[in-house]
């Protein structure tokens, strides 16, 4: 047996730098800790690290923990450390957070304590399944996480290290590793961290810029909020427009004002000024509706969710329109934004279109669309040659002139098929909301939201309208109140399958 | 290894004495076993040991060189029977496997083994799965130990004293004619440290000598008599002989005083996170030196009679760190101190939780708890309990988004699951019996489709109970690495002997990927060392299956849906197979990429693929990702002031698979979706076509924006 003559707590105390970083599989979290490791074994350190990678495939939370230790101190004591393979509440140095969901779960961990731990974390989200596959909005809140950072951490780095990694052509671990630098936690010049760089030999060049850009951004400190830019007065362009304008300043409440700018231009750019006159004339039935049920004291709720409803239901999605925005310039260079094509880079873009009989009949003249679709025999000929999807070349010539014939059909809108049924139903929705205003101010608000629930393409749009309907059938009943309407447009975002909502239509008011 | 090197690591398996070696502990293993004169390795892939496999696959020159036998083995259960070799000669042999499930499938042959026992040092590095990251059931490894008696080491997580136990693991299987079992847990096993090498060590008996001078024992063979004669020999004289040998070459270990009313006896794997417990409880230094006597069980099978109670005797209570459950050493060391009249109390999982692993916090807090029931003075100046953790933290917690594993950007098996979907909306739900590998994420969103997983290779023959009469099939699925672990024969070969009417869908991605991308007999790859290309349709027809489909392209969905759609409804009799055949993505990106750049960088033209979303078109929905799920296909802000749901967006992580577009049309989505080709090095055709698409198109767009400008408000 060994038998060793200590007495630990007199002694000073020496202890581990102790380092978690908190990632996603496949963020570089690994690279990061390698130069973690190089870094410190250069400057006299002994490094540990280890990780829990989890499986080998992508998208889960990974967690890799460092350790360090004076080779010094070491030796002096004539003995190795022994150092710990995860991280202890309350112990840690840094947590490095590649991502601010992870820093949140690096907080609920308790791994961040106010006496000692500097969190160093990228603001960008990367979004999990849960928050993509909802139905509505179902991306969780950052604003609790940045404040729980705020209040545990001794120091706090946060800002958007993926896109000042993009900004640099390089990844987010050089830029955190650029953070780690500034921030000046360790005990190691940034020099020394621009040589763990360089030992790395993988990218070192773009890693570099990125680390510099990563270290000076974490020196500066906190940047002041960027002031949102307030939309300013709309510019005018056409006489037309010009008259839009001043009818939305002279005939409603000014805080509506950027909404119903938004939405005039919106229509007017989808089919006419025209059009977007009756968008007007349509909403100032729902402010004189508004007024009446005390809307002033309201902010003109009801008229501010009616006039972003309104704008969206007449500007439904058809085929005219998806040509229209598909072939524009403004799209062309976009997309070549989008996909990050180097400057006279050529780039094609396919369209994945799947027009079925329905929509093809909804383009065409009421009359025909709708003979076409009540003649079993004509129908069962043409649907054929709908059945399967198309790949249209938009920035070819046939692609091109094809869709941009079906834009061309725009003068003749107001007469297809899908025009009379979608201004039909509007209507109805409409007035719903108007009627129900006096009767109770909130009930309005609520089935003016409703609408949102009207969106998409082909089946999509189709199940959106049944859940639509299915809860306007129950809008008209004395009983209903605005809580359950909000209850039941919740059900309906629920699941595709309509299995909550039919539930929730099962249950009593 | 497929489409990875680990050239890197191999060149570290030819350090010589005195060299660093610098890496982590499963390379350090690697390293240790060349050290020990190891003249066979074997073991089946499985995180955390993987790389062990993955390095000695790439090191077959220097295995060569070595007269070093690697072979990939089949299964865990191939691999043990393996270290048959070692039974009649002195040939030391290593295998590798992931625990707990490799030693279930190895149990057969880690039985036999046991029995007979071994001439030759026979060791089995496990990678405990246990625990945070874990992909398994939460079992022990320690139970197969007991019960087949082969001695289990629990090194603690150092590697210089890892590598020691490697070398001494195979003298004490020698000395005590019986396998052994090195345990390492997934921290340990990725645990970056160094430790000083010594030479590699040729065999001293190889397998050549063995093959031209066989040697045969009746006795070594279980068989009665002589398998009870096994039993009696493992009792009488295999077990002290080990023990002998651990108390002689002290393979546990003693830190801090002798003498103390209380001590603490811990697992050797978890001895560091009991220092540090000590340590932050003001108890020790952080060089492990400490006022507690601690007792540390660097093998924590068998016992050490004599040792346990030495250390145990005078102490009013010993606290001990045993992790899993059941608690095993608790039981035998209670047993031990009541035969042996000693007083001491043994504290286990009274105040340290049954379950669970133990974390840096849980030890504290149970060394804490002792300390305050036995020895309260030895507290004094520790610092005051844990805050207890904020409310408004656990309620954030909640609040987070989950981050379940899923199919990597571009992965050919999630257009299965899209397809299977897509079936099911006609079919309606069907049962979906699932088995082990990537495509066991398809129970996770957004796929939510798989009953149950029964093991590896085993998803047919857990669909077997259901194979009756009924309006409807149960649908199996296998990966390539479960048919050929043992698929084929348990499943399919299975399902045609009691002519099962049932489906299974073989996916095949050309590696045992979720493993690391191991190849297999099915790879399409050449493999210099190895024999690929041998087809899962060849195999399945060959054991008697009729209704074979294969399909090529998995995203192809009209294609993938037909074939699932088929065989779900055909009328004829017998078993239906559809192989789901794509290369795994991240495997194939692995080779592609750097070739593509290379290719771009010297001129040639290239054209590459990626999706995008057009914005305006988008309304926010998502139903492309409730049928996709693929990392690069996200969510961002709606950038319509008009709108609020957030809308689809594909990041430049796209790998460009074509399965957004054919989802689209398969399932009647929406037209935002779009494929970008972006062409590198245009020929002259390129950029002569370019030149007049863009006249005409230009022209036509000028003239839109015109008309367009005089709608503008």
């Amino acid at each position: 047996m060994t038998e060793l003559q200590i007495t630990p707590r007199s002694k000073p105390k020496i202890r581990p730098i102790t380092i978690a970083i908190t990632a996603i599989g496949g963020q570089g979290g690994g690279v990061l800790a390698d130069w973690i490791v190089s870094l410190a074994g250069a400057e006299g350190y002994i490094a540990q690290y280890t990780s829990v990678a989890g499986v080998a495939q992508r998208t889960g939370a990974t967690i890799y923990y460092i350790e360090l230790f004076p080779r010094a101190a070491a030796e002096a004591e004539g003995a190795m450390p022994v150092m710990a393979l995860m991280p202890v509440i309350g112990d840690v140095d840094v947590v490095m957070a590649a991502e601010l969901m992870e820093a949140g779960r690096a907080l609920v961990r308790g791994l961040v304590t106010s006496d000692r731990t500097t969190l160093i974390a990228s603001s960008h989200r990367i979004y999990g399944v849960t928050e993509k596959t909802a139905m509505g909005d179902g991306i969780a809140k950052s604003e609790k996480v940045i404040e729980a950072a705020v209040k545990r951490a001794k120091r706090l780095v946060l800002f958007d290290m993926a896109e000042l990694a993009e900004q640099n052509g390089s990844v987010i671990s050089a830029v955190m590793f650029g953070a780690l630098a500034g921030a000046d936690v360790l005990p190691f010049p940034p020099s020394a961290y621009e040589a763990a760089i360089q030992r790395g030999g993988i990218g070192v060049k773009a890693s570099l810029v990125a680390f510099r850009a990563g270290l000076a951004r974490a020196q500066a400190g906190a940047p002041a909020l960027e002031a949102i830019a307030e939309a300013g007065p709309a510019e005018v362009t056409t006489a037309a427009g010009g008259r839009l304008v001043s009818r939305i300043a002279q005939a409603f409440p000014p805080t509506l004002a950027p909404i119903l700018l938004e939405g005039v231009r919106r229509l007017a750019d989808y089919q006419s000024h025209a059009y977007a006159e009756d968008y007007l004339d349509r909403l100032e039935g729902v402010l004189a509706a508004d007024l009446a049920a005390g809307g002033a004291q309201k902010a003109y709720l009801l008229t501010e969710e009616a006039a972003r409803g309104l704008a969206l239901w007449m500007s439904y999605e058809d085929t005219i329109r998806v040509a229209d925005l598909k072939t524009r310039a403004s799209r062309f260079t976009r997309v070549r934004a989008e996909v990050k094509a180097a400057q006279d880079q050529l780039v094609y873009t396919s369209e994945f279109m799947h027009p079925r009989l329905e929509e093809v009949c909804d383009t065409l003249p009421a009359g025909l669309g709708a003979w076409i679709l009540r003649t079993p025999w004509i129908s069962k000929t043409l649907e054929p040659m709908f059945a399967s999807g198309r790949k249209i070349a938009t920035a070819k010539l046939g692609g091109f002139l094809t869709l941009y014939a079906v834009a061309a059909l725009r003068p003749m809108r107001p007469s297809t098929l899908r025009f009379k049924r979608e201004m039909a139903a509007m209507s109805v929705w409409l007035e719903r909301v108007k009627a129900a205003a006096p009767r109770d101010y909130a009930l309005g608000v609520e089935l003016a939201l409703c609408q949102s629930l009207v969106k998409g393409y082909g089946d999509t749009h189709a199940r959106g309208m049944r859940s639509f309907e299915a809860i306007m059938a129950q809008a008209d009943a004395e009983t209903i109140t605005p809580e359950r309407v909000a209850r039941l447009r919740a059900a309906a975002l629920a699941d595709e399958a309509g299995k909550t909502l039919t539930a929730e239509l099962g249950l009593a008011g | 290894m497929a489409e990875r090197s680990f050239a890197e690591e191999v060149e570290k398996l030819r350090l010589s004495a005195g060299d660093v070696f610098e890496g982590e502990a499963i390379l350090a293993v690697t390293k240790a076993l060349l050290q020990s004169g190891v003249a066979y390795i074997g073991g089946y892939q499985g995180a955390p040991i993987s790389h062990l496999l993955d390095v000695f696959a790439d090191a077959t020159p220097l295995l060569n060189e070595l007269d070093v036998r690697f072979e990939s083995s089949a299964s865990e259960a191939s691999a043990c029977a393996m270290l048959a070799a070692s039974v009649n000669y002195p040939l030391r042999g290593a295998v590798a496997w992931k625990s707990v499930v490799g030693t279930n499938v190895a149990s057969d042959a880690l039985a036999n083994i046991a029995s007979g026992g071994v001439k030759g040092g026979a060791v089995i590095i496990v990678g405990e799965d246990y625990g945070e990251g874990s992909s398994i059931m939460q079992e022990r490894t320690h139970a197969f130990a007991m019960k087949s008696q082969v001695w289990l080491l629990d090194p603690r997580p150092n590697l210089p004293k890892i590598v020691e136990m490697v070398e001494q693991s195979f003298e004490l299987s020698e000395a005590s004619n019986t396998p052994v079992m090195l345990e390492l847990r997934i921290r340990a096993c990725h645990l970056y440290g160094s430790f000083t090498a010594k030479d590699n060590v040729r065999p001293r008996f190889t397998q050549k000598d063995a093959l031209e001078n066989p040697v045969r024992d009746v006795d070594r063979i279980v068989l009665p008599p002589a398998s009870f004669l096994h039993e009696r020999e493992k009792i009488e004289r295999r077990w002290p002989q080990a023990v002998e040998f651990i108390k002689q070459h002290r393979l546990n270990e003693f830190f801090g005083p002798t003498e103390g009313d209380v001590g603490v006896i811990v697992q050797g794997g978890l001895y560091n996170g009991l220092m540090r417990a000590l340590e932050l409880l003001g108890l020790a230094d952080p060089f492990g030196r400490t006022e507690l006597p601690i007792y540390c069980l660097n093998v924590v099978y068998p016992l050490i009679d004599d040792e346990v109670k030495a250390f145990c005797a005078g102490k009013r209570a010993v606290l001990l760190v045993e992790e899993g459950q059941p608690e095993f050493i608790e039981h035998a060391l209670n047993t031990l101190l009541r035969q042996a009249d000693l007083n001491t109390r043994i504290v286990g999982k009274e105040i340290l939780p049954r379950a669970g692993e133990y974390s840096g916090e849980v030890l504290k807090k149970g060394v804490r708890a002792f300390l305050d029931r036995f020895a309260p003075e030895r507290l004094v100046d520790s610092p005051e309990a844990d805050t207890p953790h904020p409310t408004e933290l656990t309620a954030m917690g909640a609040d987070l988004p989950p981050r379940p594993p899923g199919f990597c950007t571009g992965c050919p098996e999630r257009p299965i699951f899209t397809a299977m979907k897509l079936v099911e909306r006609e079919i309606g739900p069907v049962h979906v019996s699932a088995d082990i590998g990537c495509h066991l994420f398809s129970i996770l969103p957004p796929f939510h489709l798989g009953n149950t997983t029964m093991g590896y290779g085993l998803g047919q023959a857990g669909s077997a109970a259901f194979n009756v009469e009924a309006g409807k099939r149960a649908l199996a699925v296998m990966g390539d690495g479960g048919f050929w672990h043992n698929g084929l024969s348990s499943g399919i070969g299975n399902a045609v002997f009691n002519r099962s009417d049932n489906v299974t869908l073989i996916v095949d991605n050309n590696y045992s990927a979720a493993t690391g991308g191991q190849d297999i007999l099915s790879s399409r790859a050449d493999n210099s060392w190895r024999s690929t290309r041998h087809a899962i349709s060849d195999a399945v027809k060959g054991v008697g299956v009729k209704w074979v489909r294969q399909v090529n392209r998995t995203y192809d969905l009209k294609d993938m849906t037909s074939a699932l759609r088929d065989a779900m409804t055909s009328r004829e009799p017998g078993p239906k197979i559809v192989i789901a055949q794509s290369e795994c993505m991240l495997n194939r990106q692995r080779r592609e990429k750097p070739l593509f750049n290379k290719a771009v960088k010297s001129g040639e033209r290239k054209v590459r693929e990626r999706f995008g979303i057009d914005p305006d078109t988008c309304t926010g929905d998502h139903s492309c990702m409730r049928l996709s799920g693929c990392p690069s296909l996200t969510v961002k802000p709606n950038p319509d002031p008009l709108r609020r749901d957030p809308i689809a967006h594909v990041d430049n992580s796209c790998v460009g698979c074509g399965l957004c577009g054919e989802v689209s049309h398969a399932a009647v989505l929406c037209p935002s979706f779009y494929r970008a080709e972006m062409i590198y090095n245009p020929d002259w055709k390129d950029r002569l076509m370019a030149k007049i698409r863009k006249a005409v198109i230009g022209w036509l767009q000028t003239r839109a924006d015109s008309a367009r400008l005089a709608r503008a408000i």
